[in-house]
């Protein structure tokens, strides 16, 4: 090999490019069907799904039994949310602020997500700004609230509550 | 590394148990290597293949796979400690897992030789195959070759017996209680350097602001700068567990070395880039489909799918699992369905 075919094999190594989508910018992807039936694979994209969604409605674009993944369109400041177990919020796009509160008398056991009120009994704990890619813990008893300056997109892993919109047939690939 | 080996995992305790049941053949004088056998199963390798052979219709019957497809399938099935379900090293073998029994198969979840009667499947005691397996990649992996890496990474697996590579492939799955960096939970990875393909990727971490008296309770970390710098190709490591829901991003570069047919529903969440899913028949290997996801797409894996991934560049996967132990009796006895939502 000579050596400038060297180098350009090694320019062309390092020139990788990261893709990642946001509101802005994403590319849905595609099924090619064999055999069977399209929709069996739940297919959508979570930018589009947060493009089409009303400011922090909680989207289901993943259900596993009890469990889901949703995506929230983060703008302006979301309402006071409580969850009687752990959560978690992983930023795909934007920034978000999250700002915590102990709740002096944390959410009655259950499953999901539920609304802590307009102004959460409590100490505030204090608040954290994730950006693209950021992920945070949302602890079990806690409340929260998301504040976004720009719309942005989040992805919350909780379990299937009152809170949570299916709508599988508007955001998949059929 | 990037790896935690928790003391407390069953396999690692296991595999020390059952070390002395190995059944292993003085090296081989010409290529170095040592032959195996587990059950009525003979694993032998030379400079190109692995060469798997078992007992069918009263004859022998052999399958090869080329020696870096082979130990970069086996790396994954020991690191995974069998996974869920089935991990199909090709068309032809594989395990499945039954969590404390595994089963080892040749040719049973291939249609054509399923129907011509000569597969054979063995079950074996976890302790037992995971001893066997990590004595074989030990022995077969040569000094170099990474089988935990992706081919522009690492050396060759090819040759006669030179050398070792312990450390690369005494890596385990990653276990995380609640979420890497808190307090007693696995570490992040600020020590590993950035991969070569995720130069690009920021690395500013979150900002936490805590009032006082909350120390410790507030927690957050850049995911994306986690998996850049994940020092493994393909192995679904857990970032954050709700009841028995877990997050397992991993990062992606080359073809997922095995073929991995789930007992339960998965589902993947593409973060960055691109990857195409090969979709066949969890049972035939006959194809289905073909999925091509990019950044933002998101999909369920049905229960009665095989599956095996391709990326060209390295690219961030999340995978979603449910752990709840008792889904493979439900989705068998038909109870629950294959695919998890209907519209």
């Amino acid at each position: 090999m000579s050596t400038a075919t060297h180098q350009t094999a090694q320019t062309a190594q390092t020139a990788h490019q990261t893709v990642f989508g946001s509101l802005a910018r994403y590319r849905k992807g595609s099924i090619e069907v064999t055999q069977g039936s399209a929709r069996h694979y739940v297919f959508s994209n979570i930018f589009e799904v947060a493009a089409h969604a009303a400011p922090y409605d909680k989207v289901v674009v993943g259900k596993n039994l009890e469990y889901v993944i949703e995506t929230l369109r983060a703008e302006g400041v979301s309402p006071w949310y409580a969850c009687a177990h752990d959560e978690f919020a992983v930023l795909m796009d934007g920034e978000v602020r999250v700002d915590l509160i102990s709740l002096n008398e944390a959410p009655a056991s259950g499953k999901g997500t539920v609304l802590a009120g307009a102004e959460p009994a409590g100490k505030p704990m204090g608040h954290i700004v994730l950006r693209q890619g950021h992920q945070c813990l949302l602890p079990a008893g806690c409340a929260y609230r998301f504040t976004a300056l720009k719309p942005g997109v989040l992805l919350v892993q909780t379990i299937l509550g009152a809170l949570s919109i299916e709508k599988w047939s508007e955001i998949c690939i059929k | 590394m990037a790896m935690l080996d928790l003391a407390d995992k069953p396999e690692t305790l296991a595999q020390g148990f059952a070390a002395d049941k190995v059944q292993a053949s003085a090296p081989d004088a010409v290529t170095g290597y040592r032959s195996f056998t587990l059950g009525a199963f003979r694993f032998s390798r030379d400079a190109y293949f692995a060469t798997i052979q078992w007992p069918s219709r009263g004859q022998t019957r052999t399958h090869a796979i080329p020696a870096d497809a082979f130990l970069r399938a086996l790396m994954r099935d020991v690191a995974w400690g069998f996974f869920y379900g089935w991990v199909n090293f090709d068309h032809v073998f594989g395990t499945r897992n039954h969590y404390g029994k595994v089963d080892v198969y040749a040719g049973a979840f291939n249609g054509v030789m399923k129907e011509a009667g000569v597969d054979y499947t063995e079950t074996f005691d976890t302790p037992l195959i995971m001893a066997t397996f990590k004595a074989i990649l030990h022995d077969w992996t040569n000094e170099g070759f990474d089988p935990f890496a992706a081919p522009e990474e690492t050396g060759t697996a090819f040759g006669s017996k030179h050398g070792e590579n312990g450390a690369a492939i005494e890596r385990t799955r990653i276990a995380t209680r609640r979420m890497p960096g808190l307090p007693d939970d696995s570490p992040l990875r600020d020590d590993l350097p950035v991969n070569r393909a995720f130069l690009d990727v920021p690395q500013d971490e979150p900002e936490v602001h805590v009032e006082p008296g909350f120390e410790g309770q507030l927690h957050a970390f850049n995911l994306f700068k986690y998996l850049s710098r994940s020092d493994v190709t393909w192995n679904p490591s857990v970032t954050s567990v709700c009841g028995q829901s877990l997050f397992c991003p991993t990062t992606e570069e080359f073809i997922l070395p095995v073929f991995h047919g789930n007992d339960r529903v998965e589902w993947f969440l593409q973060l960055s880039d691109e990857i195409i899913w090969d979709i066949g028949d969890k049972n035939t290997g006959a194809p289905r489909a073909r999925i091509t996801a990019r950044a933002g797409d998101i999909c369920a894996m049905p229960a009665d799918i095989r599956h095996q991934g391709y990326s060209t560049k390295r690219s961030m996967l999340l995978v979603w699992e449910n752990a709840t132990p008792n889904l493979p009796k439900r989705y068998e006895s038909g109870e629950l369905k294959p695919y998890p939502v209907e519209f």
